[in-house]
This record gives structure tokens, C-alpha cells and sequence, in this order.
């Protein structure tokens, strides 16, 4: 309770200073802002921008357009992350094609994609999935890869004499076994597939939807900063909602059943 | 229902072993490695023999290989006059980590053989988990997690969760090497009254010789380079032993020194 009230004092000083600093408060013959608001607005602009465009339903539509793009371009990076870091682990030939791939493309910021989806998609839908998938996949699959191979060989042994065969080993052992791993991995490439869609949301227009990305590139366009500021707000709430509702209850249950963790 | 349980719990499958000139060799680091060399062996029906001796004698290899995990480069194990080719539910082993899942509960990985034995529905299938659970002391702790147990209650669990599908033969690698002395006495009172209740075929191996004559009918001595049967000691001491009896100790003595005499003619 004490560390709550102290982070939620330590943002209000925050949000304070910011608002005393652009001359929220000038009204009260406090100073005027030190900046244009071209360069910093004010947070009541900003507040009011989000309020504003809440009502009118721009921004929750923008919102399910962005977080639809996201959770299918994810799945699509679970669904095949998932079994080839599985094959990956398990053939070593996989590991020296894919395992090395995956490796190598695993250091390539995703927005690099960017220019080549384009080109190969055109500035459709299936170019920002792309994007997303190429920002979750890698993460996934290296991770999936890693868990299983420090999967203890004696659990293993262990189901086979209580008579599994292979496939259920796998399914029923080796990969619950690596759940630590999994999830951490999933988690990461949540957090890759969610700075890779905004980024290419920022960099493609597309005219199926607009995105929230898209609302933060036409922000700058238009010079309205307290449009910029503000969609950078929903960006980060979207973030860490994601981490608390997804991750935390499952690393929770992980940490509870394994022992592991902090506190 | 109630008399398909019944059933399940009250069958007493065992079995007879035969191994016939096992021979097995390992590749190592430091060159190959006999592990087992020409080792033949009968166990009857319902009894419980210790395999003893000091560490890298193949008591393991022997074990895994009537486990099915392991197979041997020649000579054959045979159950009941077959050969064994793979592992299988007839035989559950029990190993010296205590290799239990920790993404399942207590119940969850004595069930998890459990699920895998056809012909009984899953009620059925956790009545007999729990029945376990009781025999083995822990049926308190069905839905704790596995890190909140201590080594003995681990080995308690695993010691249901390989008795829970009723095999025919308990194979047992060193389980209680790594728990103390009090936990472990407690244990040898525990696996007698398991082996009485339960009559199974039990292999159990060790290298402390006092536990070998405490719980064993028999005491098959091995020693190393190349791993050998050397000796076998029946017991016939009166249950339930108590492992700091006079009796006990003067046949351990017996057998120490003879377990020495074959060690110090091999470092000569
Ligand atoms: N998988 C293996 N690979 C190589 N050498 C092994 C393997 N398993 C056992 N050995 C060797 O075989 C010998 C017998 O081992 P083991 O059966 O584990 O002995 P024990 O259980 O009596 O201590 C040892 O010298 C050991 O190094
Ligand atoms: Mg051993």
C-alpha cells in the first residue's frame, strides 16, 4: 500500500510540474508557458484531446482497429513461434537452419521490414501483419527453444517409464516443463509485436483503418503535439494493461507452482 | 464403481525376472567403459532385492535396463519369460531425484501415470490416486505444490505415484540417498509396510549396505571394473526391521567386509 501511494504521488508531481511548467496554471498568476505549445502542450490540452475524441468515438475505434491488427498478427507469431522452437529444439537440423535464422533475424528491429512489406504487400492490411509477425516470431520460437532444451532429461525418462510415448511426452511433459520459458518469451514478443505495429503504423498509411499509430503520424503532420502526446499516453496504457492482465496472472500462477520468484 | 475399485486396488500383479548374461558397455571421456559384464540374475515373484555396492558397479545400468530405458549389447532381461524390449506400466521406477513435475500438484503427477492406464474413468482414476496418497502418509497434501514439500514427503509422493498404476515391479534407484538419516529410517518402515500391503516385486538399489539388509529378502553384491555380481546374501531377519538391530548390524558387518575384500583385490 505504501510503495501505491508512493508511485501515484511520484506521477501527480510529475504531471504537476509539467502542467505549472507549459501555464496550466497561469490563470492563478503562476507563469506563463516556457514553451510553444508546438514544443510542449500543456497537459489540459492533452487531457482534453483524449476526452474529446473518446466521446466522439474516434479513438475507441481507432483502438480496436490497432488492438485487432495486434492480437491476430501475435497469434499468428504464437502459433507458428511456438511448434517450430518445439522442432527447433528437438532436430538439430532445424536448429542449425531455422534455430540460426531465427537468431539472426531475431536482431533485426522489426520496422526494418517496414520498406520490403510495402513492396510486397502494398499498404495493406497484410503488410503491418507482417510486420508483427516478424516482431513476434523470433522472440517466441528462440525462446520456446531454450526452454525445452533446459527441460531436466530425467522428466522425460520419468514419463516414459509411466508409459508415454513420444508425442505425449512432449505435449504432456517437455513443454509444461518449459512454461517458465514460454511464457517469458511469449511476454517479450507481446511487447516486440506492440512496438512493431506502431512503428509501422506511424511509417504506412493504410486505408482499411486507422490505426492509433496512423493518429500519432498525423499528429506530427499537423503539428497538433497535444494530439502526439496524447496518443503516446494511450500507446504506453495499452502496454502495460496488456502486462497486467496477460503476464502477471500467468507468471504469478508459474511463480506459485514452481516456487520461484521474487517476494 | 465401487467393485472396479475394489478391483484395482486389491490386484496383486508381480512378477519373475530373469537376466541372462548381461554384458554392457558404455564410451566415456576417458575410453570405454565395461558396465556390465556377464551379469545373470533371478528374482522370484514378490521379492525384494537390494542390489549393494560402491558407486559405478552398473547397479543403475542393471536397473535401466530391466526398466526398458536402457538395452543391453547382449544377454537378454526377461518378465515372465519375455523379453523386455521397451518400458512399460508392468514396471515403475522410482529415482533418486525425486523427478516428480512441478507443473502439476501432488495429486496431478500421481494421476499422470494413472491417466495413461486404460479401462478406468477418471473418477475412478483419482479414487485410486487418493487411496495412494493415504498409504503413502500424504493424502494432507493432495493439492500442495511440489517445492512445498520437504525431500522426504517428495519421495513419499513418488513413491505413490510409481505404486499408483499397480505395476508388477517397483524399481527403485537409491530414492533415499538424499535425505537424512531420521526421514530416511521412517521410509524403511514405510516401504516395508507399502511392500507387505502391496506384495510387489521390488528392486532397490543402494550403496549402504545397512539399508540393503534392512529392507531386502536379499542382497545381491556387485562390484565395479567390470561391473559383477559377486555375492548374494538372503536375509531372513523378522519384519518389520528396525535398521539399528543387533541382528542387522552383524550382517552388514558380514557383508562390508566382504564388499571390501572384492574392492581392495581390484585395486592390487
Ligand atoms: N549413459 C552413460 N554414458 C557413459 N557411461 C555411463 C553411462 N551410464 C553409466 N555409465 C558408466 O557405467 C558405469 C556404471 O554406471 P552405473 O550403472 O551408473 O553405476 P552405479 O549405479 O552402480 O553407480 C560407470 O562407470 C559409469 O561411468
Ligand atoms: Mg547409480
Amino acid at each position: 500500500m505504501k510503495r501505491l501511494t508512493n508511485s501515484v504521488c511520484f506521477f501527480a508531481l510529475l504531471i504537476l510540474a509539467w502542467a505549472i511548467l507549459t501555464g496550466d496554471f497561469a490563470f492563478l498568476g503562476m507563469p506563463e508557458s516556457l514553451w510553444s505549445p508546438y514544443v510542449l502542450p500543456p497537459p489540459s490540452t492533452v487531457a482534453q484531446y483524449l476526452w474529446d475524441n473518446t466521446a466522439n468515438g474516434k479513438i475507441p475505434l481507432s483502438m480496436l482497429i490497432t488492438l485487432r491488427r495486434l492480437l491476430i498478427g501475435y497469434l499468428i507469431g504464437l502459433i507458428l513461434g511456438v511448434p517450430l522452437g518445439m522442432l527447433a529444439a528437438r532436430f538439430r537440423c532445424v536448429n542449425d537452419t531455422l534455430g540460426m535464422l531465427a537468431l539472426g533475424l531475431q536482431a533485426l528491429p522489426s520496422v526494418c521490414w517496414v520498406p520490403l512489406a510495402c513492396i510486397w504487400f502494398g499498404q495493406t492490411e497484410a503488410a503491418l501483419l507482417f510486420v508483427v509477425i516478424m516482431g513476434t516470431l523470433w522472440s517466441v520460437l528462440l525462446s520456446t527453444q531454450n526452454g525445452m532444451k533446459n527441460v531436466p532429461p530425467i522428466y522425460a525418462r520419468a514419463a516414459r517409464t509411466m508409459g508415454s510415448g513420444p508425442l505425449h511426452t512432449l505435449i504432456f511433459v517437455t513443454l509444461p516443463a518449459s512454461a517458465p520459458f514460454v511464457v517469458s518469451g511469449m511476454k517479450q514478443g507481446w511487447a516486440f509485436a506492440w512496438r512493431s505495429l506502431m512503428a509501422a503504423e506511424i511509417y504506412v498509411s493504410v486505408v482499411s483503418g486507422f490505426g492509433i499509430g496512423q493518429y500519432l503520424h498525423y499528429g506530427r503532420e499537423l503539428q497538433r503535439m497535444y494530439q502526439v502526446i496524447g496518443v503516446m499516453f494511450i500507446i504506453i496504457a495499452v502496454g502495460l494493461l496488456a502486462d497486467k492482465i496477460l503476464f502477471s496472472p500467468a507468471e504469478a500462477w508459474l511463480h506459485r507452482r514452481w516456487g520461484t520468484g521474487k517476494e | 464403481m465401487q467393485e472396479k475399485l475394489h478391483e484395482e486396488i486389491n490386484a496383486f500383479p508381480t512378477a519373475k525376472l530373469s537376466i541372462e548374461h548381461v554384458c554392457k558397455d558404455f564410451t566415456t571421456s576417458s575410453g570405454p567403459v565395461r558396465a556390465l559384464d556377464d551379469v545373470s540374475l533371478n528374482i522370484n515373484e514378490g521379492e525384494f532385492v537390494c542390489f549393494v555396492g560402491p558407486s559405478g558397479c552398473g547397479k543403475s545400468t542393471l536397473l535401466n535396463i530391466i526398466a526398458g530405458l536402457e538395452k543391453p549389447d547382449s544377454g537378454m532381461a526377461l518378465i515372465d519369460g519375455t523379453p523386455i524390449t521397451g518400458p512399460g506400466r508392468d514396471r515403475m521406477v522410482m529415482f533418486q531425484e525425486h523427478a516428480l513435475f512441478p507443473w502439476l500438484d501432488v495429486i496431478g503427477n500421481v494421476m499422470f501415470g494413472l491417466k495413461q492406464k486404460p479401462n478406468l474413468t477418471d473418477k475412478e482414476r483419482l479414487e485410486v490416486a487418493k487411496y495412494y496418497l493415504f498409504l503413502v502418509k500424504m493424502d494432507r497434501f493432495a493439492h500442495s505444490n511440489i517445492h512445498e514439500l520437504s525431500g522426504g514427503m517428495r519421495q513419499r509422493v513418488a513413491l505413490a505415484r510409481s505404486l499408483a498404476p499397480n505395476p508388477k515391479i517397483l524399481l527403485m534407484d537409491e530414492p533415499f540417498s538424499a535425505l537424512d538419516a531420521m526421514t530416511r529410517e521412517r521410509l524403511y518402515g514405510d516401504i516395508q509396510d507399502v511392500w507387505e500391503k502391496r506384495r510387489k516385486t521390488i528392486i532397490f538399489v543402494t550403496h549402504n549396505v545397512r539399508e540393503a539388509v534392512c529392507l531386502g529378502n536379499r542382497v545381491v553384491l556387485f562390484s565395479p571394473h567390470p561391473g559383477r555380481i559377486r555375492e548374494q546374501f538372503p536375509v531372513s531377519l523378522p519384519r518389520p526391521r528396525n535398521i539399528n538391530n543387533h541382528d542387522l548390524a552383524d550382517l552388514s558387518q558380514e557383508i562390508t567386509s566382504a564388499l571390501k575384500g572384492y574392492t581392495a583385490a581390484e585395486s592390487d
